[in-house]
Formats: C-alpha cells, structure tokens, sequence
C-alpha cells in the first residue's frame, strides 16, 4: 500500500500557507487529510465546515465541499448539514475559542445529540487569530495578551467535556505525536455519533511567547514532554497527574446516534 | 334572543386556564362548517394560569374586514374581573352572561347570572367550564346550532372526554331554560 | 385555521422539509406544527440549543439541499442576525419568521407589535440588502409564506416572513391551496460540467446556480469575502463586485418582488399605508371614512423591504393626505413613506407601541380631525 500524503484534498498553487511556522495547525490538518485518504474520502461526499479563527482558515487549502461559518458556530451548521443529509462526511475544524468558548453551547448540545459529526477541535490554548487573547481553555496563572497578571479563571478540560455531554469519541493529541494523531482521526471519522479531536496544539506566536517559550520548537517540546498515554496516565498516583497531558483515545462508546433515533421518528410518524 | 343579522360578535373573557380560547375555536370552527366567515382572535397573558384572557368571534356571510370585536352581540364573563371590564356594554344593550358562581351578582338590565363554575363541578368537571358555558352561549343567541357544536366536539375530543363534554354542553343549553 | 399553521402548511405546500427552531412565544405553534408534519413527510423537524444554532442549521440543511426555514419572534430574532448575514454573503436560500411580539427586550411576549421593521432591514453588520413580507390574513400567510419561499429560491437569498402577533394567533377560515395551483419555485441547479462549476458565477438574471453538498459538484461556501469559487479574496476590486452584486440581484428584480394591494385608492384623496394586521384596521377606516364622505383607499404592503417607495409616491403624490397607522412609536414606515413623497405632503401618524391593536376609530381620528 502506498502511503498516504492526503495532498490530493489539497488546494493547487495557494502555497505560502497563512500560518507561522512552528504552528500546529498545518500538522493537524495533515494528520486529517491522511486520515480521510485512508478511508477513502472524496471530495464530493465530504463537508468540511470550519469557524473563525486561525484554525479555521483550513477551509482555503482544501478541495472537498466546504463552509467556512462565523466564530463559534461550525457545530450548529454542521448539524443542519448532517441532519439532512446523513450519507454525508461532516468535519468540522474549530479553534478553541470556536469550539469551547463562544461555541460552548454548541458543542455541549452537539455532544448531546450525539450527532454523527467529527469536531477537529485545534487548542493552542488562546485565540490565536486576534492577537493571543485569553481563551477558555488557557490554563490557570497563564499569561496571554489579556491576561497580563495570569489568568485568573479555569480551564476547559475539552475531552472530559465531550464525555460528560455525551459525545461516543474523544481523543487527544499533540502535533509531536503526528501518526497518533492520524489514528485518532480515523477512529473518530469511522465511529457512528459524535467524535472529538482535541490537538494540543502550539502556537509559537501568541501563547508561546506571553509564557517563556519563544522560540518556536519551545511549546511543541513543552508539549511533548507533558504528553503521556493514557494508558500510563491511569496507573499515575492522583499527585502526579496534575502537570501530565493524557492522549491517545479517552472516551470511545456507541450510544445511538441522532440520525438513528430521528429514522425512528420519522418511522412512528409515518404508521401514525 | 336570535341572531339578528348575518353579522355576529361575541367576547368571551375569563382567565387563564378556564380554556375560553377553545371556545372560540369551537364555535368559529361550528360556524364555518355552518358556511359562514369566521375570525376568532385572543388575547391572554404570560401565563397558562390567571390572569385576564379572552377569545374573540366574528361570524359574517360576507367578508370580515376588522379582525376585532367592535360591537358585541353577546359578551360571555366567566370571573369578576373580566364582568368588571366588560360591564359598561349592558348600559348599551349588550347582553351579558356572567358567571354567579365566580362574579358579584348584578341585577341591571341585560346582565344574567348562570352558575357556570357551580354546575360544571357539579357535574364533577369544574375544568370543563369553557363548554358549558359555550352551550349556554349557542342556546342564548342561536348563531350556530347545537348540533353543529356537537360535531365540533366529537372531532376535537377524544374517548370518554366526548361523552363528558356533550353531556356538558347540553347542561349548559339547559341553563337556558331556567 | 390559524395564522401560525398556515405558514406551517404554506411551507410544506412550497416544499419545505427541513425546519430547525427555538421556541419563542407567539411563533411556537409553527415548530408545532413542524414537529407533527416534517417527520410524516420525510422531512426534518430538529429544536435546536438557541436561534444562533436554529438558523446556522437551517442554512447548512438549505446548503445540502432541503428548503429549509425557521419561526421565531423578537428576542430570538435578535440572535439570528450574524447568521442571517451568512445567508445574505453565501447567498443561501432560506426562510425565516418573525412573529412580531412588543418589545423592547422580553417586552410583553404575547401582545402584538411592528416594531422590527428596521431590524428586519438593517440589523445585521455590513451593507446589505433584504426581502421581507408581511401577511395581513390567515389566507396571507398561507401564500405569502409560498411567496417568501419563491423568492429565497429564485433569488438566492434569505426571505424574512414578519407577520404580527395578531395575525400569527388568528384563526379564520380558508381555502387551502390545491397543488399545483400556486406557483412554486425550486432554485436553478447547475448544469455544465462539475470542474467548472463556479456557486458564485452568476447567469444573466444576476443569480447563480446553486448546487447540493453530496451531488458530483463540489464547493465552497463562505461567511468570508469570497470569490467566483467561493474561496476567500481579499482583492478590493473583489469586494466591490461582491457587494454590488448582492444589492443588485434584489434591484433588478424589485417589480417582481414588490407587492402590494390597493383598496378603493383610485379616487382617494386620503391615502392609508398600512402592513400587516393595521391594513384590516386601515381598511375598516376607509370604509367609515367614505360612508361620511370622506373618500379614503388603502395601500396595503404585502413586500416590505424593498419598500414599494414607488407605488407610494405614485398614490401618495395624488393624495391631499397619507395617514400611516403602525404598531410601533418611531414610525418606522413613516419614515420611509416620507422619504419616497417628499417634504409637501400631509403625512400623518398613528401609532400604538403598548401591545395592543389600532383600532379604526384610532385611525379615523386621525383621518378626520383637524390638521
Ligand atoms: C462574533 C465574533 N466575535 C469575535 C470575533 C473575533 N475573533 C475572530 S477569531 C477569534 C478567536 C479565535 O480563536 P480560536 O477559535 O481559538 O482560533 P485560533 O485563531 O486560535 O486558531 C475571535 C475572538 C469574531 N470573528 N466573531
Ligand atoms: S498565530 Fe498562533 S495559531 Fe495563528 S498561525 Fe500563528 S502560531 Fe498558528
Ligand atoms: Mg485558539
């Protein structure tokens, strides 16, 4: 089998790319592009729908259908998509601030639904796009564009919110761990209900720079040496947990999926 | 008391709850299926219970231009406070039925008192109200005909809820024959 | 029947199968209606966690092929506006209803008002323009929801159906359609071959073919200023042809969109304006008005943006007075009238903003006393 390189899904003659280097936004979308190569995506049957942000510029690089939203609601669009047509593959490409800050709501009623959608959520931990703002999921005392003293408020944990919300798939991953990532995408593509990628993710720029990491390999580094597997980050005592990031796939379950209970509306009100 | 043209107002005003806006309903749906133009509109608060809420009814031959009531040919009060707003179209010659059980007895001209509320729960149905009080409303002014009430009801309802509310609605024509 | 199911029922007859909504008070009997309707027809009711999301899926659905709509009233009005403008630059067919309740903010949630005229034409950000009807009647909202539906598809744009509180809860007896006997309107698919398929290149008639997601043509949509393909551009000379284009295809086809229905004002020297349940009362007036001599017509809009300024001055130009009942303090079509007569006419206001309704003798009041 050749390899998959996922340029196909690719935009021709677009290159440079807008992102910095050392971002892990162009890693995330590789790992997805392979992914979809894999399972032998094509560009008719597929919907990317992306949101605001640095992330969600993926759209302007990619081949298949697409609909680049407005901040925060790529989830909502998304189900519209999805609702009607089933047969679709629907993707969704958020940043953090799309996917758990303005579009907390969505995403806790998208994982609700259990609507059969993939969520990319890329978490470089601050809005990215607008200057390193303070996001949802920055950490506590962190030290963003707005945050000048540290952050006084908690973080998101985006994978534990997925679960408690009732989403089938969550997985977490870091752009130093690309074909991990890659197989955290598949699984998520193929399983039925609703299906989180959180990608842990530098951004050099911004976040890197406001917390003594300027140099750009400095976060994804910092990344990779926090990183543990699950598996390993179960058998940690509870002490030792605290300054640890767990991937790999966290939650993995098969409620039935919106589109499943909605045919059996659909059936009860057609004998009625 | 008969209609006295091809053009019919009522207002029929209580509070929430007391389910007059289904009244309406019935008795513009009667009076369509009778042929005629109908239009029923309603006011009502916030809430499912209490406070003043009302249906409206015109019923023409032709055309119904002005979706309000701006004369009533009969006014329906199931409480005090809807008798109180209404009360100054007595003095006009409207008639208006006032339920004894809920309002202050009246004794000027054109004001009957019926125990609505009373009779209802008599019948042990005091949620019911709103059809026997639509009963003695059709028998009092005679714009649709019983039967065609009858016919709303069985639709509208379901199982024993039919027999009820007939046996309801022919309560509340018979107040009229007090 | 009443108001609300009719625009239920005008939307399945147009073809709708795809609804997606919030409930809010006096718009909640359509999703009702939905609810029990779409699913017998294979169609797609879904409630949604607020209106931001009820009409991000109402476009995306539209987007993957369905006629889709939308019910709402003021406040969740208010929260669609973002996305109601991604419909306007995507150009995605679509309707969405506002009930229209008194406000401002929660105001009083079951009265009756018309005061999102404005709204309706300026509440989002950016220069863009809008279609948007307004019934008077339970047969109106029937057809005029047909209507609202015929222009989001013919156009590419989303249509915004603003009936009154008043005529939302009505009930009053109609004849409901046969098929075939209205016309309905599906939107023009693409035909050359998938490569070259461009959802932003319009034909002739200034509008573009749209495809389905999940058909052999693929593409691009997007809230960002865009090109041809529909990939984002930033070129100025870009944005201008964009923006142009987006006012234009509403413009060269404002006789087609702009309707309006005349009462008694060929020989009318008191001319009414009126929308919605205020043409009823407008109607009553003129009826009284001319029993006392007074020789009175009413020009009902049936389109309210874009506002028939035409068919207003063409009437109001012959009028020794316009009178312009509305539900609302500011007057907002008053101004509008205004704008399209000029300075020199006798133009008078009634206007009610308590939550209840403008009666006939308001009107005559007005009409008749003195100037
Ligand atoms: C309604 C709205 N509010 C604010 C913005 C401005 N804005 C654009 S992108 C963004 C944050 C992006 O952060 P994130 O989603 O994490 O994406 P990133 O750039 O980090 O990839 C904000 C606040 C907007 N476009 N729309
Ligand atoms: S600002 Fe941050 S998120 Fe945006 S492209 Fe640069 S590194 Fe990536
Ligand atoms: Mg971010």
């Amino acid at each position: 089998m050749s390899h998959a390189t996922g340029t196909k899904y690719l935009k021709g003659g677009i290159l440079p790319h807008m992102w910095c280097s050392g971002c892990g936004i162009g890693i995330m979308l590789g790992a997805l592009l392979r992914a979809f190569e894999e399972l032998d995506y094509t560009t008719t049957d597929t919907v990317v729908v992306t949101g605001i942000g640095c992330t969600g510029k993926a759209d302007d690089y990619m081949i298949t259908n697409a609909l680049h939203t407005t901040h925060g609601r790529a989830l909502a669009y998304a189900t519209g998509i999805k609702a009607y047509n089933p047969r679709l593959n629907v993707v969704a490409i958020m940043g953090d601030g799309d996917g758990v800050t303005i579009g907390g709501n969505h995403f806790i009623h998208a994982c609700r639904r259990n609507i059969d959608l993939t969520a990319v959520i890329l978490n470089n931990l601050n809005f990215g796009m607008t200057g390193g703002q303070v996001s949802g999921t920055t950490p506590p005392q962190r030290y963003t564009s707005t945050t000048a003293y540290g952050n006084p408020e908690r973080d998101f944990d985006i994978c534990a919110l997925a679960e408690a919300a009732g989403a089938n798939y969550a997985a977490r991953c870091t752009p130093y761990h690309g074909w991990e990532m890659k197989e955290n995408m598949k699984e998520a593509l193929t399983k039925k209900g609703f299906s989180v990628v959180e990608v842990v993710s530098p951004c050099p720029t911004h976040f890197g720079r406001h917390n003594e990491m300027k140099e750009t390999p400095d976060m994804l580094h910092w990344l990779r040496d926090r990183a543990i597997s699950i598996e390993d980050y179960r058998r940690l005592p509870e002490a030792e947990r605290t300054e640890r990031l767990a991937i790999g796939t966290l939650v993995s379950r098969d409620f039935p999926d919106f589109n499943t209970q909605y045919e059996l509306v659909k059936a009860r009100a057609q004998k009625g | 008391m008969t209609t006295r043209s091809d053009h019919f107002e009522v207002i029929l005003a209580g509070t929430g709850g007391q389910g007059l806006i289904l009244s309406g309903i019935l008795l513009a749906e009667a009076a369509i299926l009778e042929g005629k133009n109908v239009v029923q509109t309603q006011s009502y608060g916030i809430a499912s219970r209490g406070g003043l809420s009302l249906a409206e009814v015109i019923i023409d031959t032709e055309e119904i231009i002005f979706q309000q009531v701006q004369r009533p040919d009969c006014i329906l009060a199931l409480t005090e406070e809807a008798t109180r707003k209404y009360e100054g179209w007595a003095a006009k010659g409207v008639p208006i039925l006032y339920d004894s059980t809920l309002a202050n007895a009246r004794t000027a001209p054109n004001f009957t008192g019926y125990a609505f509320t009373q009779t209802a729960s008599d019948l042990g149905n005091e949620m019911s109200v709103n059809i026997l009080a639509l009963g003695t409303v059709a028998a009092k002014t005679g714009v649709v005909r019983m039967e065609t009430l009858e016919q709303m009801i069985r639709k509208r309802f379901k199982g024993t809820a039919v027999e009820m509310n007939l046996k309801v609605l022919a309560a509340g024509r018979d107040l009229t024959a007090r | 029947m009443q108001g609300n199911h009719a625009i239920a029922e005008g939307a399945i007859y147009a073809g709708a199968r795809f609804y997606a909504g919030y409930p809010i008070t006096p718009s909640s009997e359509i999703a009702e209606e939905c609810s029990r309707k779409l699913p017998k027809l294979g169609g797609v009711y879904i409630q949604m966690e607020d209106e931001i999301a009820s009409i991000a899926a109402v476009i995306g659905a539209s987007l993957a092929g369905a006629k889709s709509f939308t019910a709402t009233s003021g406040p969740g009005f208010s929260l669609m506006q973002e996305n109601l403008g991604l419909a306007v630059m995507g150009e995605v067919p679509c309707v969405v209803v506002d009930v229209q309740r008194a406000g401002p903010s929660t105001g009083l949630a079951t009265r009756p008002a018309q005061s999102d005229i404005m709204q309706i034409r300026w509440g989002r950000h950016g220069d863009q323009s809008v279609i948007a009807l307004c019934p008077s009647s339970v047969k109106e909202c029937f057809t005029l929801t047909v209507t609202a539906f015929n222009f989001a598809e013919r156009y590419r744009v989303p249509v915004v159906l603003m009936p009154d509180e008043i005529v939302g809860h009505m009930r009053e007896n109609v004849e409901v359609p046969a098929p075939g006997e209205l016309e309905v309107v599906d939107r023009k698919r693409p035909a050359g071959p998938p490569a070259d398929y461009k959802p932003f290149k319009a034909d002739e008639d200034g509008v573009a073919p749209l495809a389905a997601y999940g058909g052999e043509y693929v593409f691009h949509v997007s809230s960002s200023m865009h090109g041809l393909d529909g990939y984002s551009n930033n070129d100025p000379a870009n944005a201008a042809w964009r923006v142009k284009q987006l006012h234009e295809k509403i413009d060269r086809h404002r006789d087609e969109i702009v309707l309006t229905k005349r009462f008694g004002t060929d020989d009318a020297d008191v001319l009414l304006v009126t929308l919605g349940a205020t043409t009823r009362s407008g109607r009553a007036a003129a009826i009284e008005a001319r029993r006392q001599g007074v020789k009175a017509g009413v020009l009902q809009l049936q389109t309210v943006w874009p506002f028939p300024d035409r068919e207003v001055a063409e009437l109001g130009r012959r009028a020794k007075m316009i009178v312009v009942p509305e539900m609302n303090y500011s007057g907002q079509i008053a101004g509008e009238v205004r704008k399209a007569v000029g300075p020199d006419v006798d133009l008078r206001q009634v206007n009610r903003y308590n939550g209840t309704i403008i009666t006939p003798q308001d009107i005559l009041a007005v009409m008749l006393g003195a100037k």
